[in-house]
C-alpha cells in the first residue's frame, strides 16, 4: 500500500510537473502578451523584448517567444524614432539587426509563414525610415516584398492590412500615400481581425487597437 | 504515519518552492556608468528584468540552488555569474565589457572623407556625390566642395593640399586607375571618363592613407562599384549634350547581371546656344559603351568585371597670343579602352581575399600650331616650335592581391603585393618633320602589411608599411604609415595620422639618364570630429613637406628632367560643417579650408606658392527635398582666393630661369543650381520612371579667371577664363521596368 502510495504520489507529481511546464509556459506567455496591447514606450518594449527573448531562450524549441521578442524590438525601434524623419540609424539599427537575428531563429523553429514575413516587413520599414533618403530604394522594395509574401501565405492574416494601412497613412501623398486608402485597409483590417482565429490563444492576435487607432486619426 | 510525513515533507518542498527571493542590483559599464535596458535573468528560467534608466533591476525567483544569473545587451559582450541561491535575498551588481563593434568603435578618420551606404554615419552619403550642384555629375565635381581640394578650373583633376592634379590618384576595386579624366586640353577642364552612379562607396583620402595604397603623394580617391542591381531594367537619356541608352539584367535568383551602355555626346547644340570662347572646328564628340558583368561565386563571394570603350575628338582655334593677326590651333583624338576585373571571398571564417586586375590602353593624338586667319596652317619664323604633331600611346596594367585575417574582435592584419606595368610611348614631330621618339616602360613592383588594432571601442590604431621597387628608376622605398583614433566621448573623437609617401616623378620628363629618386611626401594629421547621425563637424591641420621633387631645364626643344632635388611643404587647417537638423527638410555643409605652401619643381626658379595653390578656398553647399513639386533643389557656392600666376624665362646671361613676371588672379566665386523633377516618383504601378534635369553653373555671370598666359617672349598676357561663363544643362532620363529614378537623376546632375 504504502509503495502504491508513494508511486501514485510520484506519478502525480511527474504529471504535474510535465503539465506545469506547459502551462508556465503559456501562462508566461498569456502575462507578457496582456502588455503588448498596452505597451507604449521604448522602455516598454525593451523590457518586452527581453522577457520573451527569456522564455525563447528557455524553451528553445517555441517560435512565438522568439516571433514576440522581434516584435517588441521593432516596435520599441519605431518608438525610438517616433517624429523624426530620418536621422536615428545609430539608434536603430542595432535593434533592427536584433530583431532580424531573433525572427531568424523564429523562422527556423516555424518554417515560413505569414506572421514572420510581416516582421520582416516592419523590420525593412523601420531600417528605411532611419535614413529614407539614402535607403528608399533598398528597403522600399524589401519592405514590399515581404509584405507580398505575408499576404500570398495568409490573404486572411489581418496585420497584413494594417500594415499596407500604415504605409498608406505615414508616406506623403506624393510618394502615394493616401489616407482614404489607408482608411479603406484599416476597415478591411479590422472585418478581417473579427473573423481571425488564432490557433492557440498565445499566437499573434494583436493589431485591432492600432487599426482602430488609426481610424480615429483618419476622421 | 509514514503516510503523514510524506505528506508533510510534500507541503514542506511546495511551501519552500512558492517562497520568493529577489534578485536585485546594478548594472554597470567599464566606466562606472549605469547602462539600462539590459536583460538581467538566470539561465534556462524565465526569471530576470530589465535594468532601468539608473542601470538598476530586480525580480524574483523560486529558483533554488547554483544557477547562473546572465545579462545581455546589444554592444556589450554576455554576463554570466554562478549564484547559490538560497533562502534569502540576493544583491549582485553587474559590470558588463563593452563589445568592439563596427557601430561604436572609434574610426581611423584622419585625412579621409567617405561616401558610402554603410550603416555607420558617415560624412557623405553615395547621392551626394551626385546631388551637389557645383558638381556637374562628375565623380570629383562634388569632393571640390570638401575641404582639402582646390577650385583649379582650368584643368582637370584634384589639387589636394598643395599636390598637383597628379598627386591624386585613384583606384577602382582596388586597383590603379590611369587616363581616369578625358586627355587634357590646354586650359579646358575634362571631365572624368566614369559616371558616378556605377559606384556605391567613394573614400576621399588627403592625406594619411593606407599602407595598401602607394604612386600617390597627397592623395588617394579610392571608389568601389556597385554589386549585383536591385532588378532589371532598361534606360534612355536625352539631354542637349547627349543620347544614352543602356540594358541592366539581373538574373532571376539575383546572383548575377551583366550590363550595357552606350552613349553618344555631341556639344554642337550646346554651343550653339551657349557661346564658347574658343571658335571650334570639330565641336567635341564621344562615344561611349561601357559593359558589365557580376556573378556571385558564394555566399560572401562576388566577382566583377566593368569595361569601357571610347573615342573623341575636337579641335578648335583662338587668337594667337604670340602674334596678333594668326590664329592658334589645337586638336585631340583619343582612343581609351579600360579593362577592371575584381574577386572578394571568404576564405574560411577568419580570411577574407580581394583580388584585382586592371588593364588601360589609351591613345592620344595631338595636332597644335598656328593658323592665318583663314585657318591655313603656317609657319611663323621664331615660332616654329609652336608646331608640332604629338602621337601618345599608353599602355597599362595593374594587379593586386590583399589578403586579410581577421583576428581578435574588429583587430586585423592585411598582407598583400601589387604589380603596375606601364609602357608610354610618344613620337613628337617638330614643323619641319623632325621626330623625337620616347618611350619608358616601367614595372612597380609592391608588398605592403597593416594592422588594424582596437585596444577597445574608444582606442585604435592602424599601423603598416609599404615597400616598393621601380624597374625604372632602379631604386625601392619603404614607406611607413601610422594612424591612430581616440574616442573623446559619444560623439567625439581625435585622430592623428603619420605617413611617408612615394610617387614616381612624371615619366614624360624622364628622357635623360639622370639618377632620378621617386619623390617624396611626409604627412602629419591632426583631426578632431564630432559626427551624430544629423550633424557632422570636423577640424583637421596638416603639415606636409616634400622632398626629391622633379627639377627640369630646357634641353632645346622639350622640357626635360635635370634632376630630383626639388622640395617643398604644405601646412594649414580645414572645417567642415554638416548640418541636417538645424533648418526643417534643408541639408547644408559649409567647408574651408587655409593652405600655405610654397615648392620649388620642374623650371621653378625658387621655392614659390605654386599657380595651382591659393590661401583660403570655401564652399556653402545646399540641398533641399521639396515634397509637394517632387523637386530636389541643390545649390552651391565655392569661393577661392586669387592664385598667383607667373612667367619664367631662361636668362642666356644668367645660364638660370627667371621669373620675367608675376601677379595674382582675382578672388573667385561660383554659384551653382540645379533643379531635379522627378514626376513618377512613389507612383508604385508606374512602368516608366522620368526625371528631368535643369543645372546652370556660374549662375550670376561673375567674371572667373583661372590664371595667365604668356606669349612666348613673355610681353603678352592674357587671364585664362572658362570657356563660356554660364553653363546651363537639360536633360531627361527615362527608365523602364524598375524604379530607378536615383540612378536617372545620378546620370547628369
Amino acid at each position: 500500500m504504502k509503495k502504491f502510495i508513494s508511486l501514485l504520489l510520484i506519478c502525480t507529481l511527474a504529471k504535474t510537473a510535465v503539465f506545469s511546464q506547459s502551462d508556465k509556459y503559456v501562462k508566461a506567455m498569456e502575462d507578457k502578451l496582456a502588455q503588448v496591447e498596452k505597451t507604449g514606450s521604448a522602455d516598454g518594449w525593451k523590457d518586452l523584448a527581453n522577457g520573451f527573448e527569456r522564455i525563447a531562450d528557455v524553451e528553445k524549441s517555441q517560435w512565438l517567444p522568439y516571433y514576440y521578442a522581434a516584435l517588441s524590438r521593432v516596435m520599441g525601434g519605431y518608438m525610438l524614432g517616433n517624429g523624426q524623419a530620418g536621422g536615428f540609424a545609430d539608434k536603430t539599427d542595432p535593434e533592427a539587426d536584433k530583431a532580424d537575428e531573433l525572427i531568424s531563429k523564429a523562422l527556423s523553429l516555424s518554417g515560413e509563414n505569414s506572421e514572420i514575413w510581416c516582421i520582416r516587413k516592419m523590420i525593412a520599414t523601420l531600417r528605411m525610415s532611419a535614413d529614407p533618403m539614402n535607403r528608399w530604394q533598398t528597403y522600399g522594395p524589401a519592405a514590399a516584398e515581404a509584405l507580398q509574401k505575408a499576404k500570398q501565405m495568409d490573404p486572411a492574416n489581418p496585420r497584413v492590412y494594417l500594415l499596407e494601412g500604415q504605409d498608406k497613412f505615414y508616406t506623403p501623398e506624393q510618394f502615394g500615400g493616401s489616407k482614404s486608402e489607408a482608411k479603406a485597409l484599416f476597415e478591411e483590417a479590422l472585418k478581417k481581425f473579427e473573423s481571425f482565429k488564432p490557433a492557440t490563444p498565445i499566437h499573434p492576435t494583436w493589431g485591432a487597437s492600432q487599426a482602430k487607432y488609426f481610424l480615429g486619426q483618419i476622421q | 504515519m509514514s503516510k503523514w510525513i510524506l505528506v508533510l515533507a510534500m507541503a514542506l518542498v511546495t511551501g519552500m518552492l512558492k517562497a520568493q527571493v529577489t534578485i536585485s542590483g546594478k548594472v554597470l559599464d567599464q566606466k562606472n556608468k549605469a547602462v539600462s535596458g539590459v536583460s538581467v535573468g538566470l539561465r534556462d528560467s524565465y526569471d530576470g528584468a530589465t535594468s532601468d534608466s539608473l542601470g538598476n533591476f530586480r525580480f524574483t525567483t523560486s529558483e533554488r540552488g547554483k544557477k547562473i544569473l546572465e545579462a545581455s545587451s546589444i554592444g556589450f559582450r554576455a554576463f554570466e555569474l554562478e549564484l547559490d541561491i538560497q533562502g534569502s535575498n540576493i544583491q549582485q551588481d553587474i559590470i558588463l565589457r563593452e563589445e568592439i563593434s563596427e557601430l561604436k568603435a572609434v574610426v581611423i578618420s584622419a585625412g579621409t572623407f567617405e561616401a558610402s551606404d554603410r550603416k555607420k554615419a558617415t560624412v557623405l552619403n553615395p547621392i551626394d556625390i551626385v546631388t551637389t550642384a557645383s558638381g556637374n555629375g562628375d565623380v570629383t565635381g562634388a569632393l571640390k566642395s570638401l575641404p582639402g581640394a582646390q577650385q583649379v578650373g582650368e584643368s582637370e583633376g584634384l589639387f589636394v593640399r598643395g599636390g598637383t592634379a597628379q598627386e591624386t590618384r585613384t583606384y577602382i576595386d582596388g586597383t590603379l586607375v590611369n587616363n581616369f579624366f578625358y586627355s587634357s586640353v590646354p586650359n579646358i577642364a575634362q571631365r572624368g571618363r566614369f559616371s558616378p552612379f556605377i559606384f556605391k562607396g567613394t573614400i576621399f583620402s588627403t592625406g594619411g592613407y593606407s599602407a595598401l595604397y602607394g604612386q600617390a603623394l597627397s592623395s588617394a580617391l579610392i571608389l568601389e562599384s556597385i554589386d549585383i542591381p536591385e532588378q532589371t531594367s532598361a534606360n534612355i537619356g536625352v539631354t542637349m549634350l547627349s543620347l544614352s541608352a543602356g540594358y541592366q539584367h539581373v538574373a532571376k535568383n539575383k546572383q548575377s547581371s551583366f550590363g550595357l551602355n552606350y552613349g553618344y555626346t555631341d556639344l554642337t547644340l550646346a554651343f550653339a546656344i551657349i557661346k564658347q570662347r574658343q571658335e571650334y572646328q570639330q565641336v567635341p564628340v564621344y562615344h561611349n559603351a561601357d559593359a558589365n558583368f557580376r556573378i556571385r561565386t558564394s555566399k560572401t563571394g562576388i566577382l566583377k568585371y566593368y569595361g569601357t570603350f571610347s573615342t573623341n575628338e575636337l579641335s578648335f582655334f583662338q587668337p594667337s597670343i604670340d602674334t596678333p593677326g594668326y590664329k592658334s590651333g589645337f586638336g585631340i583624338s583619343n582612343l581609351n579602352t579600360y579593362h577592371n576585373l575584381s574577386w572578394r571571398e571568404n576564405l574560411g571564417k577568419k580570411w577574407k581575399m580581394h583580388a584585382g586586375i586592371s588593364y588601360t590602353y589609351n591613345k592620344d593624338k595631338i595636332r597644335s600650331g598656328l593658323y592665318t586667319m583663314d585657318k591655313e596652317p603656317v609657319v611663323v619664323d621664331g615660332l616654329a616650335f609652336r608646331n608640332f604633331y604629338q602621337e601618345r600611346l599608353g599602355n597599362y596594367a595593374n594587379a593586386k592581391l590583399v589578403l586579410e585575417r581577421r583576428l581578435a574582435g574588429l583587430t586585423m592584419i592585411r598582407v598583400g603585393g601589387e604589380y603596375n606595368y606601364s609602357d608610354d610611348r610618344s613620337d613628337y614631330t617638330t614643323w619641319n618633320g623632325i621626330v623625337f621618339p620616347f618611350q619608358a616602360k616601367e614595372h612597380i613592383k609592391a608588398a605592403f602589411a597593416e594592422t588594424d588594432i582596437y585596444v577597445t571601442n574608444d582606442l585604435a590604431a592602424k599601423i603598416g608599411g609599404r615597400y616598393e621597387h621601380s624597374s625604372l628608376l632602379n631604386r625601392q622605398s619603404i614607406a611607413p604609415r601610422l594612424s591612430l583614433a581616440y574616442k573623446t566621448g559619444k560623439n567625439g573623437q581625435a585622430s592623428v595620422a603619420y605617413g611617408v609617401f612615394y610617387q614616381n616623378p612624371d615619366i614624360r620628363y624622364l628622357t635623360g639618364s639622370a639618377d632620378f629618386n621617386f619623390a617624396k611626401a611626409t604627412h602629419y594629421i591632426a583631426q578632431y570630429q564630432r559626427v551624430t547621425s544629423l550633424q557632422t563637424f570636423r577640424a583637421e591641420v596638416f603639415y606636409k613637406k616634400y622632398d626629391d621633387l622633379i627639377k627640369t631645364k630646357f634641353n632645346g626643344a622639350l622640357e626635360a628632367a635635370s634632376g630630383t632635388d626639388g622640395y617643398g611643404d604644405a601646412k594649414g587647417f580645414e572645417f567642415f560643417w554638416r548640418d541636417k537638423q538645424t533648418i526643417k527638410n534643408l541639408d547644408y555643409w559649409i567647408s574651408y579650408s587655409y593652405l600655405d605652401t610654397k615648392r620649388d619643381f620642374l623650371n621653378f626658379p625658387s621655392v614659390t606658392q605654386p599657380n595651382f595653390a591659393t590661401r583660403h578656398t570655401a564652399s556653402l553647399v545646399l540641398k533641399k527635398f521639396v515634397t509637394k513639386l517632387k523637386m530636389n533643389i541643390n545649390g552651391a557656392y565655392n569661393f577661392a582666393t586669387g592664385r598667383p600666376y607667373y612667367y619664367i624665362m631662361f636668362n642666356p646671361q644668367s645660364g638660370k630661369n627667371e621669373f620675367v613676371d608675376k601677379g595674382q588672379t582675382i578672388d573667385y566665386h561660383n554659384l551653382s543650381f540645379s533643379l531635379n523633377y522627378l514626376p513618377s516618383i512613389g507612383k508604385k504601378d508606374a512602368k516608366m520612371f522620368a526625371v528631368y534635369v535643369l543645372s546652370v553653373s556660374n549662375v550670376f555671370n561673375f567674371y572667373q579667371e583661372y590664371g595667365y598666359e604668356y606669349s612666348y617672349n613673355g610681353y603678352r598676357k592674357q587671364a585664362i577664363v572658362p570657356p563660356s561663363r554660364v553653363f546651363v544643362f537639360l536633360g531627361a532620363f527615362l527608365s523602364f521596368g524598375v524604379d530607378r529614378t536615383d540612378d536617372a537623376i545620378n546620370n547628369n546632375l
